[in-house]
């Protein structure tokens, strides 16, 4: 295949910018909750890096996003069939392929929408715009004259004389470009937008014909394992690979410390590298899940301020009630269904991966580091993704398939075992918050000082409206270090899940004590217009009715912005006999902007709350040391079909702001949400996730 | 030990020659090319791997290739007929009961097998026989619309 005309290749960027360029941009950067020009790289300019229309009037789109079961399949083909005026249907995308696409940071922090839907709109406007004017020649007739409908450009008062864009364009790269860019359609004014066009990626789906990275095949590949450590910090000193040879065909591979087992069959390499045997050092193992808080609490790290306003002294003066509490959150799996998996073929000083990764580009630079080739010689193709939840922004897979190719000098394809998943998992972060505050005698916040430690900053700004507020983060919620016996990362919502079950389970501690109901307690205290409305929409749905708690009715609400996105969530729960919470109800109004894909959204709500119940009920990593305890679905328990509530999403209407995103703003409230329905049934408070019934009963004690 | 196996899969007649002890998944996905069903857990814990063996849903991961010999095995690959979408396969699509898709053939022939054995399941008993198919992307009320949805669509009629 051919480098695309119209745009920068990597290696142009590499000249114009030098070549230390993304080396400075770590994984953590890319995960930091900023928008994509803060990366030192940026989305494209040229419309070309976006689009292609063949003669036949199909249209390609081209994007960095990857398909994770998310949907940005469909609503990225809307956005660009909106602006461009063309079928739905007929476009078709390529994504996640670093050769064809613009570079983009990740599909993660639900930010396609937010931030690749405006550069993308904006390249369709353009495109459409040259189209006019090249029809404009074409039909010798003035551009003012003309519009752009459904792939044609039509002469107004005469839609008899058009033209096809297809045959405008006939598959090549547009030269001609806009000095002043057009603007983009309102949202008011959206006709593909806005609606549940149907998912390209259903029908290859429900047939089995989709391809994820395990489903591809290369001629001579072979199937690579890569021997484990039993924990993480452990030091190999001695391994015996001699019973490998009783395993016909199978090769031992091994670099330094590496040593990895290669076989046509995947089965049989699995059988072979269990037969590896080794010593190691083991470190010492004094942290485990009882007491790892303690250490969070305890390590030393930079306090940095995320917000501070008014005077805390003096809030603390004016408060007729104080509260302090600690709040903590366990290290969770992303476990998503697909394990782990990347198919690698180095030839030479060129590499080609295909692998189920949320990160195309990084992955590209992390694996040419690995096997020792220049960046831009290595192309990442990314088929369908099973699920990634934040956890496939990680490459681990790829690179361990790369050294294996490079040293087999086949194509390797390494598939986790869900073993594997497990033990290599970036988890989200064990973590702490601390919140004092204290109300006026109005019931007032009159001040909120909170402290997160190792989570991330994200969502731990205070929304409420009060006078005297300082947040403050201590260290990271990624990339291990600190505490952290073995690396952490991004997790659906990451940060937010840990600050926002914090922030919102205090909200409800201190509308009990001021023995108010929770809405109007937060109705009170929220200045905030926007989420007053959301509120509304969510308790119109729900039929909250007034009650201070513990009202005995096991209902209960939550209100949230997660980076511009806003969530009123409310539950209804039981808690039989044994102290089992069983959730019956969930209603999740969120306000997303204008909707691109509604039943897109309504899925994104859904399985948020579905997974939300997993991290809130039972998801909890048991360790000791470096050593990850729960390897398989037996004790690590996810939800299932019978943990599943009647589930109402609302979307709340909203054209005045951007559209934003929808894969984690319903998923960040679910902690909290389900401790304050736990608390209104029983009056049982319990500050620690997830809510197993031994924390329960110890609560009701 | 090598061995001749003889089974009907998507109704065609297929030998293999293999170790008999390997699991029916890998030679599916490997010597037979079909990679419908997916390796999730290898312990039958999520369901990804299932597979119809006379007329039984049974997780391919944990299942011996030699029991399928003389049997027939039905995958996702083999359940539209002529290009024409099984009941389920069409109620998946239009119920939304896909995200990643991963689990998804899996959870159409465990729902399949459902339907045979009981053509107009209460949602209940729908949820008890798919409770051990794991879906993380929580598409597990669509799934349970979809199958309802089919099982209405089919009348009670053959799966």
């Amino acid at each position: 295949m051919t480098e695309h005309a119209g745009f920068l290749t990597r290696r142009e960027f590499v000249k114009i910018l030098g070549p230390g360029l993304y080396i400075l941009v770590s994984a953590q950067d890319f995960l930091s909750g900023q928008a994509p020009k803060g990366f030192g790289r940026g989305y494209p300019e040229d419309f070309n890096a976006y689009l292609r229309i063949a003669e036949d009037g199909r249209v390609t789109c081209y994007s960095g996003k990857v398909e994770l079961g998310q949907g940005i399949t469909a609503s990225l083909a809307q956005m660009l069939a909106e602006e461009l005026e063309v079928p739905y249907e007929s476009v078709s995308m390529v994504l996640g392929d670093t050769k064809l696409c613009p570079w983009d940071p990740g599909t993660n922090g639900s930010r396609s929408i937010k931030y690749f839907g405006p550069a993308l709109r904006a390249a369709a406007a353009e495109a459409r715009e040259v189209l006019i004017q090249l029809a404009s020649e074409h039909l010798r007739v003035p551009a003012e004259r003309l519009i752009a409908e459904n792939g044609f450009v039509f002469q107004r008062d005469n839609p008899g004389n058009k033209v096809d864009y297809g045959s405008l364009a006939k598959g090549k790269t547009i030269e001609r470009h806009l000095e002043t860019k057009p603007p983009l359609k309102a949202a008011s004014a959206f006709q593909v937008c806005g609606k549940s066009l149907p998912r390209a990626d259903f029908q290859d789906k429900v047939t089995g014909k989709a391809q994820f990275a395990g489903d591809i095949r290369l001629p001579e590949m072979l199937y690579g394992k890569v021997f484990r450590p039993p924990a993480h910090g452990a030091k190999l000193k001695r391994v015996d690979v001699s019973a490998v040879k009783r395993i016909k065909g199978a090769r031992v591979l091994q670099e330094k410390d590496f040593v990895g087992v290669v076989h046509p069959l995947p089965d049989v390499a699995e059988k072979a590298i269990a037969l590896i045997k080794a010593d190691y050092e083991l470190p010492e193992a004094t942290i485990n899940d009882g007491n790892v808080h303690e250490y969070i609490i305890k390590t030393p790290a930079r306090d940095s301020v995320v917000e501070e306003k008014g005077d805390l002294k003096e809030g603390r003066s004016r408060a007729v009630v104080t509260f302090e509490e600690t709040y903590r959150t366990p290290y969770v799996a992303h476990a998503p269904t697909e394990t782990h998996t990347a198919v690698v073929h180095v030839e030479g000083d060129t590499a080609t991966a295909w692998i189920g990764t949320q990160r195309p580009f990084g992955a590209d630079a992390e694996i040419a580091r690995a096997i020792g080739i220049s960046d831009d010689r290595v192309r990442v193709i990314t088929p369908f993704v099973g699920g990634g939840f934040g956890g496939k922004s990680q490459v681990g897979q790829a690179v361990q398939a790369a050294r294996l190719s490079k040293l087999s000098g086949h194509p390797v394809q390494v598939t986790w075992s869900r073993e594997e998943e497990f033990f290599y998992d970036t988890f989200q972060p064990a973590a702490v918050v601390r919140i004092s505050s204290g109300l006026d005698k109005s019931n007032r916040i009159a001040f909120w000082d909170y402290h997160v430690f190792f989570a991330g900053d994200r969502s731990s700004q205070n929304i409420y409206d009060v006078p005297n507020v300082r947040t403050t983060s201590r260290g990271s919620g990624f990339g291990g270090g600190g505490p952290h016996p073995f690396p952490t990362g991004a997790w659906r919502g990451p940060g937010s899940n840990t600050n926002i079950f914090s922030r919102e389970s205090h909200i409800d501690i201190m509308a009990a004590k001021a023995e108010m109901d929770p809405l109007e307690f937060r109705c009170l205290n929220l200045a905030d217009q926007r989420m007053l409305r959301v509120i509304d929409a969510a308790a119109a749905r729900f039929g909250w009715k007034p009650a201070k708690g513990p009202s005995g009715q096991g209902r209960a609400m939550v209100c949230l912005d997660y980076l511009g996105t806003y969530v009123a969530a409310m539950a209804g729960i039981r808690v039989d006999k044994d102290s089992r919470i069983k959730v019956e109800r969930v209603v999740c109004a969120v306000d997303m902007g204008p909707v691109i894909n509604p039943e897109g959204a309504r899925l994104q709500i859904e399985g948020s709350v579905i997974m939300g119940l997993g991290y809130c009920l039972t998801e909890e990593m048991h360790f000791r040391g470096g050593a990850v305890q729960d390897i398989d679905f037996g004790s690590y328990s996810i939800p299932r079909f019978s943990w599943v509530p009647e589930i109402e999403p609302v979307l709340v209407e909203n054209l005045e702001s951007a559209p934003s995103g929808c894969g984690e703003p319903p998923i960040v409230g679910m902690g909290a949400l389900l401790a304050n329905a736990l608390f209104d049934a029983t009056g049982a408070r319990v500050t620690q996730l997830p809510l197993t019934p031994a924390r329960i009963r110890q609560a009701k004690a | 030990m090598e061995q001749k196996i003889q089974f009907t899969l998507n109704d065609r007649p297929v030998t293999v020659t293999t170790d008999g002890e390997r699991a029916l998944l890998w030679v599916l996905r490997t010597d037979l090319g079909l990679t419908g069903a997916k390796y999730g857990c290898g312990q039958s814990q999520c369901g990804t791997c299932t597979v119809i063996v006379n007329n039984e849903a049974i997780r391919s991961c944990n299942y011996p290739v030699k029991n399928v010999a003389g049997k027939r095995v039905l995958t996702i690959e083999g359940l539209a007929l002529n290009g024409r979408l099984h009941p389920l396969q069409k109620a998946f699509m239009e119920h939304g009961a896909v995200q990643c898709g991963f689990c998804t053939p899996g959870m159409i022939l465990n729902s399949y097998s459902l339907l045979l054995k009981n053509p107009t399941p209460s949602r209940e008993q729908v949820v008890k026989s798919m409770e051990y198919n794991l879906c993380r992307c929580g598409s597990y009320s669509r799934v349970e619309r979809a199958v309802l949805a089919a099982a209405a669509e089919m009348k009670g009629g053959e799966a």
